[in-house]
């Protein structure tokens, strides 16, 4: 099919395609890169002198930047884990034969489009706030003092409502993979003997590895930019308790007005990104051969 | 032991009446085969006995006791699947290790049931590849042994050999065969393909529309046919049927005649036609004629080396002893 002339006139025809992409990914990466060398504080305009590392030098002994690390980790791994294990289960349960499944799938599915502004405030506003939140009214109406969500747990009410947005991704996904199982391997298992437990363990869940990889790759991808829930919550507090990677680089670079170490950090991040990356890629690989 | 015994077993998806209630019964150590065309039954059935769908009402026995309300894995079953349902993402030895592994048998044991049916099916070099990098015939045979490991009261084989080509098919029914001569262990056996029935039944079981049409060995139904819906099922080619004033000279309302039963002649015969289409097999030659006064064309077998063609006059004339005799509902006149 594809001859010599055939080819090279497909790579002519999407080369502007190429060309394009590649300009709109290299021009802010090698900016930002630039800027990561550079003194540059919009407060101090003029000149902004070639420095080497020392924004880098800045970044990694700012106090927060363990804390951003860490948290960074926390919320990226605690999310995961709520929404693999949760979207196994509504997809589990989406699977079953009901009554009304059809709009009830769509209601599963509804959280994925609501902004994450958006949802950050309903929640911290009309759920999780312990004057007017539904919670406090519900821990109050059974005698116990309502929680200050974002005072006293404010990592785990981050996580909860970032799961809340990511829960209805993994569970679309994995409820189309329990779908591709092929219904007859499960009555082998049964009639092999197999416990519900047994045939859940050793049949759907390793035919559903893929698409966990895939959840889990595609999720930490955004998961590690996560911003604007904390923003509208938290502000990254109490303290530090709540500044991921995202957040801090926006602290340095638009609250400090630095703009040389919020680069560094941007870089940071990127190199971060490509590490998980290329882990979740091997994982994944390792999957496909399967 | 497998001594399997139906009564009154019916199967109703909502409204539908897919088996009308049906008794049948199966003796330990049999060859059954149950035969008829798609979408017939015969894999409700045969969920019935596995218990992989609950009977509407009905009782299924096996071995003397009720196992109507049993699950599937308290049957002491094994089911041969159409897909071969093996488990994808483990190797062969796993995949038949499987139902030991749930019934906790011991190491050492599984072991060696594992080593004896690879053996047998001559799985022995696969035993670590994944069913994927198998050909047909292999993952038919993993499925056996997954089967055979579990050393049932009865196997079950859902049209194993509907997805391998001819030439494996012929080979896997022989290989199916000896495996029951050897265990003779209770077989249950489904197919729409009535060669694989005739040859590899000790009790073919006709089924038509859930209904059972009639239940005997390969010769008794290929000789005494209960019904024509039988006569045209069982035989190949198919039988001759001939309604009309032909059937009434024999004081039925149709008439059948097998192709091998008809004696083919240039000169003279009880009927006159010409050559339509011939088959040449080599060994036999199949013509099929067009006899004056009759409604379909006429199958016939001949030696392979008549010399009859397209357009020709031939003279047919029916063994009177083998003429099989149908009244207005279809049933046999003896
Ligand atoms: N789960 C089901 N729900 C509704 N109808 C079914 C179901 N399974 C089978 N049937 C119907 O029962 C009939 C017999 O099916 P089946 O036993 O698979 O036939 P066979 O194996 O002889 O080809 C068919 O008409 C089929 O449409
Ligand atoms: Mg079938």
């Amino acid at each position: 099919m594809a001859t010599k002339a055939s080819r090279s006139a497909a790579r002519l025809m999407i080369s502007p395609a190429v060309i394009l992409l590649l300009c709109w990914m290299i021009v802010p990466l090698a900016m930002t890169i630039y800027f990561s060398f550079l003194r540059y504080n919009l407060l101090q305009p003029g000149n902004s002198p070639f420095v080497g590392w020392e924004n880098y030098y800045w970044f990694f002994t700012d106090p927060s930047f363990s804390a951003a690390m860490i948290n960074t980790l926390v919320l990226v791994g605690g999310v995961l884990a709520i929404t693999t294990i949760g979207g196994i289960l509504f997809a589990l349960l989406l699977d079953q034969p009901m009554w009304g499944q059809g709009v009830i799938r769509i209601m599963v599915i509804a959280p994925f489009f609501v902004m994450p502004t958006v949802s950050g405030l309903v929640w911290k506003n009309m759920f999780m706030n312990p004057v007017n939140g539904i919670f406090g009214h519900l821990t109050q109406a059974l005698g116990f003092a309502p929680i200050d969500f974002f005072g006293q747990i404010p990592m785990a009410s981050i996580i909860f409502i970032v799961s809340w947005q990511w829960l209805p991704f993994a569970t679309l996904i994995l409820l189309t993979a329990f779908q591709s199982l092929d219904q007859e391997q499960l009555e082998a298992a049964e009639m092999d003997g197999a416990s519900w437990v047994s045939r859940f363990w050793f049949i759907m869940l390793p035919h559903l590895a893929r698409a966990i990889t895939v959840v889990i790759l595609i999720q930490t991808i955004f998961l590690l930019s996560i911003f604007a829930e904390i923003l509208v919550t938290t502000n990254g507090g109490p303290g530090v308790a709540t500044t991921n990677l995202t957040y801090l680089i926006y602290v340095s670079s638009l609250l400090q007005y630095d703009v040389g170490i919020g680069s560094a950090g941007g870089v940071v991040a990127i190199i971060l990104a490509n590490i998980v990356a290329f882990f979740l890629m091997r994982m994944i690989g390792k999957n496909l051969d399967a | 032991m497998g001594r399997i015994q139906l009564k009154q077993v019916k199967k109703a998806f909502g409204d539908v009446e897919v088996i009308p209630p049906l008794d049948l019964e199966i003796n330990d150590g049999e060859f059954v085969v149950f035969v008829g065309p798609s979408g017939c039954g015969k894999s409700t059935l045969l969920r019935l006995i596995a218990g992989l769908e609950d009977t509407t009402s009905g009782s299924i026995e096996i071995d003397g006791e009720d196992a109507t309300g049993l699950p599937p894995a308290k049957r002491g079953l094994a089911m041969v699947f159409q897909s071969y349902a093996l488990y994808p993402h483990m190797s062969v030895r796993k995949n038949i290790a499987f139902p030991m592994r749930m019934a906790k048998v011991p190491q050492e044991e599984q072991e060696k049931r594992i080593a004896q049916a690879a053996e047998a099916l001559n799985l022995t070099d696969y035993l670590d590849r994944r069913p994927g990098q198998l050909s047909g015939g292999q993952r038919q045979r993993v499925a056996i042994g997954r089967a055979i490991v579990r050393e049932p009261a009865a196997f079950l084989f859902d049209e194993p050999l509907s997805n391998l080509d001819a030439a494996l098919r012929v080979g896997m029914r022989l290989e199916i065969s000896e495996l029951h001569k050897r265990l003779k262990t209770t077989m249950i056996y489904v197919t729409h393909d009535q060669v694989e029935a005739m040859t590899m039944a000790d009790k073919i079981v006709v089924l038509q529309a859930g209904v059972i049409e009639q239940v005997g060995s390969p010769l008794e139904l290929y000789r005494t046919p209960r019904n024509k819906f039988v006569a045209g099922f069982i035989g190949s080619p198919k039988m001759n049927l001939i309604e009309g004033a032909e059937a009434a000279k024999h004081n039925a309302h149709t008439i059948g005649a097998r192709p091998e039963h008809i004696s083919v002649s240039g000169d003279t015969g009880t009927w006159k036609g010409t050559v339509g289409v011939s088959e040449h097999l080599g060994s036999d030659t199949f013509f099929h004629v067009n006899v004056e006064g009759f409604a379909e064309p006429l199958t016939v077998r001949a030696g392979g080396d008549v010399d009859l063609h397209y357009g020709d006059t031939i003279y047919l004339t029916p063994d009177p002893a083998l003429i099989h005799k149908f009244d207005g509902n279809g049933l046999r006149i003896e």
